[in-house]
């Protein structure tokens, strides 16, 4: 009866955060999801070799961690690898995802589900694949100078990156209008022109997210990057993997934390920069 | 709407020869053959899915004809991209560059033509001068209403002094209020750049208020192509007198054909119909005679029987009962059933002030017309 007569303090029949048990939930959810990742970041300050035990703050694992040659060759080989995959798969990925929008050609469904097939396929198939890929049938040359020798990872990493690149440049395709591209052409554009001053534009938030997605993938993989790397191109991830078959060390969560560090603020970054060029083209 | 067309210059500007379009199996325009002269505001018009559309597209260079030529000022378009035809194009959805603002999106083309800037500045101010948007020239688009944005549109097409202007639905996104303002303004700024419009429509009354000639198709054929004027005193066939405006249609047979007169017997009505032009080009007797209902005049029953023309006394007079009618202020529509059971539609003017300007539904009324109001449809 009170549904025009709400006092301030009524709750409305769609208030459900306001109720407990929702409140309750949601408290559970996060807990179960962040208390592992807030407790290595937690350790990764302890003073302590033990993980178990508080026993003091300190940065020293942070200097120690500086300090590993190995450790920084590793993290300077991910983030190599990791650019140069994200360079490739952007470029690929977006002129995949425009061919698939913008033409029709014989074996367009089967090449539409193919592409995509990277995404789905399980990583250790990927990395068995891409093991006797390059251990038999195209041998990766072992003795080049770096970055060279990092080339089996990198064909690995942007194998698996750019089908993420092209679903999302393709979704953001999606609301193209192509009069947009007409009006351009009739303007005296080219057909270059016209998809470089009109369709570019449009697309490039999904441009940096995937950018950025392809960058986080590159960073953060494992599984593939194991079955690719030799003894001289070990990445991040394989090192910390390496370093935990010993001992779960805070410098090991010190790493880690590292990596992840770098991997929210991309996110965050990304998110803030796509946010701002769709509402500019919106118009909100 | 003091719209008056443009005056002709009798010089061809565009040939359509033969021009046909198929996508698949679909024949979306069929064979057109059409002349456009220079500094017409011509109009194409035609229900969705006539072929209209599609044919604009062609002179763009958007579509390309699957047969015939196109030829803009003498020259054959065949195989000429869109960027570089002497054309220009206002978008159903305006297509005005989010990420530009209003300048930029005008001066687009003319970077493009690599045109000075101190040139291209004075073209872009003059372009938006032009369409009353000077003090625009910096917003971006999302900060404009949809009819500054379709100004933004046509400065951009006509910065580039384009031979032809081509308008695809111009006004179709607009509300009802600023539709009419547009119209007038349309061909106001048609007549001071002189450019050729080429405008594409499905709105009959855009059609005829703005251009000076029409060409109705239907089914990717021409159906007529004439002023708008003729298009509704003149219509070529049943589908064109159908199409524009309001018509009454009865299907009859001709009793008499003479040069000057010819009269019709139809089981529509129980008087013959007379009409003061001949026939031509009925293969057989069988014909459809038209009359709008503004050319139908209504009096009480009660009045004495108007009388017919004097060659045929008894035609153009028949009887019947309103069965509707709607005010609509200036004139009242009518609804009339005849003895024969037909519906006969008639507009009438409320000339005068009355505190009953509509007649009441079940009133008994003669109807009756001039031998000049119908006109006589083969096919």
């Amino acid at each position: 009866m009170a549904l025009f007569g709400k006092k301030p303090g009524d709750k409305g029949p769609l208030d459900y955060a306001n109720r407990w048990p929702l409140r309750l939930w949601v408290g559970a959810v996060l807990l179960f999801l962040y208390l592992p990742l807030a407790s290595l970041v937690l350790f990764s300050f302890n003073d302590s070799r033990r993980t178990i035990r508080w026993e003091g703050f300190t940065v020293d694992w942070y200097g120690k961690m500086m300090g590993d040659d190995a450790l920084i060759s590793a993290f300077a080989n991910s983030l190599t690898i990791a650019a140069i995959s994200t360079l490739f798969s952007v470029v690929l990925g977006t002129m995949t995802a425009i061919a698939l929008w913008s033409f029709r050609f014989p074996g367009k469904g089967l090449f539409d589900g193919v592409v995509t097939l990277p995404i789905v396929v399980p990583e250790i198939c990927m990395g068995v694949a891409m093991l006797v890929f390059f251990g038999t049938i195209a041998p990766w040359p072992h003795d080049l100078v770096w970055p060279f020798d990092l080339g089996a990872i990198t064909i690995a990493h942007i194998t698996f990156s750019f089908p993420f690149v092209a679903v999302v440049v393709r979704a953001r395709l999606a609301s193209f209008n192509r009069e947009m591209e007409e009006a351009a052409r009739d303007l005296g554009a080219s057909e270059l022109g016209a998809l470089r001053d009109v369709l570019l534009p449009h697309v490039r938030p999904a441009l940096i997210s995937g950018a950025l997605l392809a960058f986080t993938l590159s960073l953060d993989d494992f599984v593939i990057t194991f079955f690719t790397a030799g003894p001289n191109t070990v990445t991040f991830p394989v090192k910390i993997y390496s370093m935990v078959r010993f001992s779960v060390t805070p410098e090991v969560n010190a790493a880690s934390t590292v990596l992840m560090a770098i991997t929210v603020a991309l996110t965050l970054i990304g998110m803030k920069l796509q946010g701002r060029d769709i509402a500019q083209m919106e118009g909100h | 709407m003091s719209t008056s067309p443009s005056p002709l210059s009798g010089k061809t500007l565009i040939r359509f020869e033969n021009v046909s379009k198929r996508f698949g199996s679909f024949i979306a325009v069929d064979n057109v053959s059409l002349d456009i002269e220079a500094g017409e505001f011509f109009s194409l018009l035609g229900p969705s899915g006539c072929g209209k559309t599609t044919l604009l597209r062609m002179l763009a260079g958007l579509e390309t004809p699957t047969e015939g030529h196109i030829l803009i000022d003498g020259v054959d378009m065949a195989g000429i991209p869109p960027n570089r035809r002497p054309v220009n194009m206002v978008f159903q959805s305006y297509a005005v560059f989010p990420h530009m603002n209003v300048a930029d999106n005008v001066a687009y083309g003319l970077k493009i033509d690599k045109v000075p800037k101190a040139e291209r500045d004075a073209r872009v101010a003059e372009a938006l001068a032009l369409v009353k948007l000077s003090d625009f020239a910096h917003r971006r688009p999302d900060q404009l209403s949809g009819g500054q944005r379709q100004r933004v549109a046509l400065a951009r097409a006509l910065v580039k002094r384009p031979k032809v202007l081509l308008l695809d639905e111009p006004l179709s996104a607009l509300d009802a209020k600023l539709r009419d303002a547009m119209r007038a303004e349309l061909a106001q700024i048609q007549r001071d750049v002189g450019v050729t419009f080429v405008m594409v429509t499905h709105d009959q009354d855009e059609a005829l208020a703005m251009a000076s000639r029409c060409a109705l198709m239907n089914r990717g054929t021409l159906q007529q192509v004439a002023a708008p004027g003729d298009l509704y005193e003149y219509p070529a066939n049943r589908f064109v007198a159908d199409f524009i405006g309001t018509i009454n249609l009865f299907e009859g047979t001709l009793s008499t054909d003479e040069p000057d007169h010819a009269a019709v017997t139809t089981a529509a009505l129980d008087a013959p119909i007379h009409v003061n032009h001949g026939v031509t080009g009925a293969p057989d007797a069988r014909v459809w005679v038209g009359i709008r209902p503004e050319k139908i005049a209504m009096t009480p029953l009660d009045a004495p029987r108007p009388t017919g023309p004097e060659a045929l006394p008894q035609a153009n007079v028949t009887s019947g009962i309103i069965v509707t009618s709607a005010y609509l202020g200036s004139v009242t529509l009518y609804d009339v059933e005849t003895a024969t059971g037909t519906i006969v539609k008639v507009s009438s003017p409320n000339g005068e002030r009355s505190a009953n300007p509509a007649l009441p539904t079940g009133t008994s009324v003669w109807l009756h017309w001039t031998p000049t109001a119908p006109v006589v449809l083969v096919n």
